[in-house]
């Protein structure tokens, strides 16, 4: 009985919400739970923009933005339910910010014609477009990260990295898996030995891995983490003096959060990254104008310019480019879910576009096909300054090694395509 | 008035043992059956049968399975996360290995398998109890996941450590993979619930299940009129383990089709489905309905009502869904101890004195 009646009252509520007729995008969003230091900034980032497109531009040719937003809290059942009560609402693109979530999506994407992008996660072959119709993984993704880290290496030790020891610690999920393929790979090519160090879901207990650190003593350390284990693994790496300049972390472990609660002993913590970081570019002045100041921000409206806002920022950006070659493909400013995944095949991102929405040097110039969901891969290195509390690039936008990679995506993706009977093919 | 058991004439034994003796229940019974399979399927949605009564009825396989463990033979079990992983990689691994045997078989198969897994762990349970217990099954929780972490061939030496299921039909018809309907898999998981209820609410009316009992009750008592604790302790862990195994094939394959066992079956499902038993009642196969229910739908509703409905932002609604959902257990617990079942049981024992009660 009792579950009749709240079977019964959930139909009313999904009943009683609203059809739109605007452009939708959903924010898988986590503002709770674990990783919720992590998935804020992201979220508000996201938010913001299309706040800011709504408000300076009347949002997107002359369409206004929908923004959903639907609370995940990084769990994978949670992250179905949302995907489940967005699709039918219109939802152009969905970009979930998690590794796990994005799995269980691809086949559902797929199937139900939208688009996901999963910019600098995911599923690493998903690049490979003409198996993953539906999945986009531009500018960069897990392997490039895991190349231009050991490119950084290669360019630091003179070209050659044989005999050196190099750690991976990971969080010990999909997500920190990822790049153990490439580094295996490239340990081959360049000579170095590869050791690994697996943390498990949260990440708060590391004393052991350090511990195995200290004792082998590695050149180098790379880390995959996200969420809190960031943060210990960098304490954990002041406590026992690793040097901060040897200590690499992939994008999602390079942000503000990971490195403050360690102080001045963090200086120097390096992280690859894809996009420009900072607040110095013209669009934060409307930010500050349209959303900010108009009591609009998303959250607390505090992390304008943290590196994770930066990052949902240039995501929204992305879809609103994607958004806007839609239109001008469908020759409609109303476009449907398959318009959108025809605009992200034909997304091109260059300077002047860029100079044009106040974002100059933001990110790499790239462009997409659709054999190619994934650009050409180029990241660069960012470096911590403790003394001034900010992030700066100390590299351009390089690209990683697509000779390694492209034969590793070709073989996962052929692998993804036998499996489910997917027939390659744009 | 109506919900009596006078006037309601059995003149055959088997009408006499019936699960339903009284007329209104079984009507009930049969009206419940009637709407879930003729009238459900008929009006579902996607959003229905995914957020709603695909985890739903999953999680009532598992609270049953988990009701006659600790709720009918008394042995605390923490290991259910452990248990699901071991239904979800045993389909995978199955159904990627045969994959021209039909779907609906490799899941009993998976069932089986963790059966054999739970007896294995069970073995302690002929030393140990209560707390003693719970700990060595939370070793099986932890064993497990990482024991399908660490062992690439669970997951087909996949890069990522994932499992994802590929599509299998049923009689033609998808159950698993990217294009199924939802009155297909809201069907398929319902013929296993129902299967599943029936068989575990008629074994624990009979022999086994009063054996189950008098362990619960007093082991040494138990021993001493005859029941073999050895065979009804690890029968419990078999039938149990099987309940969930099963629940975990689904849960992966129909439901969620691709899982990582950290996060999918880690610790907090144990506890999820702990407590489902606990609030639904312990003993009692209604308790594990009612228990699923209220854990699985209750957070949905009232992400509904407060995001959809009043638009509160999503963090201070999954925030105070929270401290709503725990503060109503608590509540409850206080309330009634033993549980929606005894609420409902009680209702029932009010019916049966309405109008004139004593």
């Amino acid at each position: 009985m009792k579950t009749k009646l709240i079977t019964a009252a959930v139909a009313a509520m999904v009943a009683a919400s609203p059809a739109v007729a605007e452009l939708t995008f959903t924010s898988l969003s986590y503002r709770t739970g674990p990783y919720a230091a992590n998935g804020i900034p992201f979220a508000d980032g996201y938010a913001d923009y299309f706040t800011l497109l709504n408000e300076r531009d009347g949002g997107i040719g002359g369409e206004m933005v929908n923004l959903l937003e639907c609370e995940t809290g990084y769990n994978t059942e949670k992250g179905v339910e949302c995907y489940e009560s967005t699709k039918d609402q219109g939802t152009l693109v969905y970009q979930p910010l998690s590794t796990g979530i994005t799995y269980q999506l691809i086949p559902k994407v797929t199937a139900d014609g939208i688009a996901m992008h999963t910019m600098g996660y995911g599923r690493t072959s998903a690049k490979n477009g003409s198996v993953f119709s539906n999945v986009f993984n531009y500018p960069a993704n897990y392997w490039d990260g895991a190349s231009v880290a050991i490119n950084h290496l290669v360019d630091l030790n003179g070209g050659d990295l044989k005999g050196k020891k190099v750690a991976l610690i990971y969080h010990n999920s999909a997500y920190g898996k990822e790049p153990i393929r490439t580094l295996e790979e490239l340990s081959a090519k360049h000579g170095y030995d590869l050791s690994l160090l697996a943390v498990d879901h949260p990440g708060q207990e590391q004393k052991s891995q350090w511990l195995q650190i200290r004792r082998e003593r590695p050149d180098y350390v790379i880390m995959w983490g996200w969420g809190v284990m960031n943060q210990v693994a960098i304490q954990e790496a002041v406590n026992i003096r690793f040097p901060m300049e040897n200590f690499i972390g992939v994008w999602w472990s390079g942000s503000e959060n990971d490195v403050k609660p360690a102080g001045d002993a963090a200086n120097g913590y390096k992280a690859v990254t894809f996009h420009n970081v900072g607040s110095d570019f013209p669009i934060f002045d409307d930010i500050q104008k349209y959303v900010v100041d108009a009591g609009k921000a998303a959250g607390a409206g505090d992390q304008v310019g943290s590196v994770l806002y930066n990052r949902g920022l240039y995501a929204a950006y992305l879809a609103h480019m994607a958004a806007e070659k839609a239109q001008e493909i469908s020759g409609n400013a109303n476009i449907s879910q398959a318009d959108m995944i025809k605009g992200m095949e034909a997304l091109e991102i260059t300077q002047p576009l860029m100079d044009k929405h106040g974002l100059a040097g933001f990110g790499p110039e790239f462009s997409v096909s659709c054999e190619n969901h994934g650009g050409p891969g180029l990241g660069a290195v960012q470096q911590w300054d403790a003394g001034a509390g900010e992030w700066s690039l100390i590299s351009g936008f390089e690209p990683s090694d697509g000779e390694v990679i492209d034969a590793l995506i070709k073989e996962d993706s052929e692998a993804y395509a036998a499996e489910n009977n997917i027939t390659p093919g744009c | 008035m109506f919900y009596r058991e006078a006037g309601d004439f059995k003149t055959t034994y088997t009408d006499d043992n019936q699960t339903f003796p009284i007329k209104f229940d079984r009507y009930r019974y049969y009206a419940v059956l009637f709407f879930a399979f003729l009238i459900v399927p008929f009006v579902i949605n996607d959003y229905w049968v995914n957020a709603v009564f695909m985890p739903f009825l999953i999680y009532a396989i598992a609270a049953i399975g988990l009701n006659i463990l600790v709720g009918y033979c008394g042995q605390v079990s923490l290991g259910t996360g452990g248990f699901m992983a071991v239904g979800a990689y045993a389909v995978y691994k199955l159904m990627t290995g045969f994959p021209e045997v039909s779907i609906f078989i490799h899941i009993l198969l998976a069932g089986g398998v963790t059966a054999m897994v739970g007896v294995a762990f069970g073995l302690p349970s002929l030393r140990i109890k209560g707390f003693y217990l719970a700990v060595a099954t939370l070793a099986a929780q932890f064993f497990l996941v990482w024991l399908f972490n660490k062992v690439p061939w669970f997951y087909n030496y996949s890069a990522s450590g994932q499992i994802s299921a590929p599509e299998r039909t049923v009689l033609g018809i998808a159950v698993t993979g990217p294009n199924t309907s939802a009155w297909a898999t809201y069907l398929f998981c319902l013929v296993f619930v129902t299967i599943c209820a029936i068989i575990a609410r008629n074994l624990t009316r009979g022999t086994t299940g009063r054996k189950w009992m008098a362990i619960r009750d007093m082991d040494i008592a138990a021993e001493i009129i005859g029941v073999d604790p050895l065979k009804s302790k690890l029968s419990a862990f078999a039938v149990s383990s099987f309940f969930i195994g099963v629940s975990g094939a689904l849960f992966f394959s129909v439901y969620l089709g691709a899982v990582e066992v950290g996060e999918a079956f880690g610790i907090n499902k144990s506890f999820l489905v702990l407590f489902m038993i606990i609030i639904g009642g312990l003993g009692s196969i209604f308790g594990s309905f009612a228990g699923a229910a209220f854990l699985v739908l209750l957070p949905v509703l009232l992400k509904n009502v407060l995001v959809g409905m009043l638009g509160w932002p999503t963090d201070l609604a999954a925030h105070l869904e929270f401290m709503i959902v725990g503060a109503l257990i608590i509540i409850f617990l206080i309330a009634e101890p033993h549980g929606l079942a005894q609420l409902w049981r009680v209702a029932k024992e009010k019916l049966r004195l309405w109008p004139f009660p004593h």
